[in-house]
């Protein structure tokens, strides 16, 4: 569904990877590895080259707003850009469906943004991307500010979504979480990405 | 016209105020003696050179001696506006985006007050112009690098929510568009205020010095009201084109925020 070869920008040593529909890649790797570099490069944040394809069609034949709403990045740090929660989301009524299912209550939609805490933040900004419905979601640890019980509501969603046919790449350091979620894993460090568990015999990715 | 000429003797006068001010910066160990001098001689050698050169311009009146000088007129506030940025943009836009701004707005300002209100014989004669042409200037400097400084800086501390935006499918400009809205008013902020405050908390410098050189009251606070009208016309239109040129330029065609064409802060 999602291939990417030869993804290259600075920092990154040039990336081949390719996610099936309904497939979840963990990746993981020490701070400063590049992980979010690889994650913004996909979603063409930033300047970079490669061949990017969802199904047959090129990225760059795609309008880079309309790819963004096909391959959804979810930050660690999310933004905001209206004082009430309420105003990040265009369709109020699905929001309040989703929230409660990400373990928070619908009334969230009227709280002040100043007011949330780190894992109110993070399943918002989760939600709102999860609404526009991509095809391939780009999780930069999603529920590493929550507390266990939090993170298995949004697990919950997580795998409704791959049962759904959506693919994730998914950042986290919880080996649990990668156990739970993921089919594969990969271990990226010094901007160069590995398969990780498996086999480690298994390196030369080609790149 | 009653006009009373200044003699040398008059301004020396004068300038016993400077020297009691540097007097008072020793006495009161200020350290600021030797600046102060500096500066009102800066002032004094500056207005005369710029005297001289309006006095060789206004007795010419040659359409391409007018231009230069105009043009010399405009690189400066061009410069000034870049010195006033805390990030600025790399390589040539970092003087390039403001200065061709001002140079498109002062100049269609002036040129339509020149060949449709005013009317000079010829419609270049510099003794219209250039003060024209400077009052213009001024004011569409001031709300240039003020609207430019606005949008540099919330790009700058509004980036992860302004990425936010992309990530969700926006494009640029409607990402943008709070902050594009915030510094186009920080632009036109100044030129509202002087409208406002004109008459009642200021006298503009250029009515009160007609009125000095002679000219009736309402004659000059006709001129103002025009010269007013024009610094609003030329202020806006330069920090339209500034800000959106700016907005542009902190973009490419796949819609990304690039903040790597600013320089970092120069510690301003």
């Amino acid at each position: 569904m999602l291939t990417i070869r030869q993804l290259t920008r600075p920092g990154l040593e040039p990336v081949d990877l390719s996610i099936e529909a309904g497939e979840c890649v963990a990746l993981s790797g020490p701070s400063g590895a590049g992980k979010s570099m690889l994650l913004r490069a996909i979603v063409d944040l930033d300047p970079n080259e490669g061949d990017i394809r969802l199904d047959d069609a090129a990225r760059g034949d795609i309008p880079a707003p309309r790819w963004r709403r096909l391959v959804a990045y979810v930050p660690p740090d999310s933004g905001w850009w209206a004082d009430d929660v309420a105003s990040h989301f265009p369709d109020g009524d699905a929001a309040r469906r989703l929230l409660p299912r990400l373990g928070l209550p619908a009334e969230a939609l009227v709280w002040p943004v100043a007011r949330l805490s780190t894992g109110e933040r993070q399943r918002l900004a989760l939600a709102r991307a999860l609404l526009v419905e991509p095809r391939v979601l780009l999780l930069d640890e999603p529920t590493s500010g929550l507390d266990r019980e939090t993170a298995l509501k949004v697990e919950d969603v997580l795998s409704q979504r791959l049962a759904d046919g959506v693919a994730i790449l998914l950042v986290t350091h919880d080996p649990g979480q990668t156990r739970r979620l993921a089919r594969r894993s990969l271990l990226m460090k010094d901007g160069k990405v590995t398969d990780a568990a498996p086999a480690p015999a298994q390196s030369g990715s080609g790149a | 016209m009653i006009y009373i000429t200044l003699d040398y003797t008059d301004l020396a006068v004068a300038a016993l105020l400077v020297v009691l001010n540097a007097a008072l910066s020793i006495g009161l160990r200020l350290g600021m003696e030797w600046r102060l001098l500096i500066a009102a001689g800066r002032m004094v050698v500056q207005l005369a050179l710029v005297a001289l050169v309006l006095k060789a311009l206004f007795a010419v009146v040659s359409p391409l001696f007018t231009a230069a000088v105009a043009l010399v007129m405009v690189l400066f506030a061009g410069r000034e506006v870049m010195a006033r940025q805390t990030r600025r943009f790399t390589g040539l836009w970092a003087y390039g985006l403001g200065t061709t701004s001002i140079l498109a707005a002062a100049t269609i300002v002036t040129v339509l007050a020149l060949t449709t209100q005013v009317k000079p014989d010829p419609w270049y004669d510099p003794r219209y112009a250039i003060p024209l042409l400077g009052m213009v200037l001024g004011n569409t400097m001031t709300g240039v690098s003020l609207g430019l400084d606005r949008l540099v800086t919330a790009a700058v501390r509004e980036r992860s929510a302004i990425e936010a935006r992309l990530a969700l499918g926006q494009e640029f400009a409607e990402a943008m568009g709070t902050i594009t809205r915030e510094a186009l008013r920080g632009g036109l902020m100044p030129i509202i205020n002087a409208m406002s405050a004109a008459g009642l908390v200021s006298l503009p410098g250029m009515m009160t010095g007609q009125i000095l050189a002679g000219v009736d009251p309402v004659e000059a606070v006709k001129y103002q009201i025009l010269i007013m009208f024009l610094i609003a016309g030329g202020t806006g239109l330069g920090v339209l084109a500034a800000v959106l040129a700016g907005v542009r330029r902190l973009t490419d065609g796949r819609h990304r925020l690039r903040l790597d064409r600013l320089t970092l802060t120069t510690g301003a």
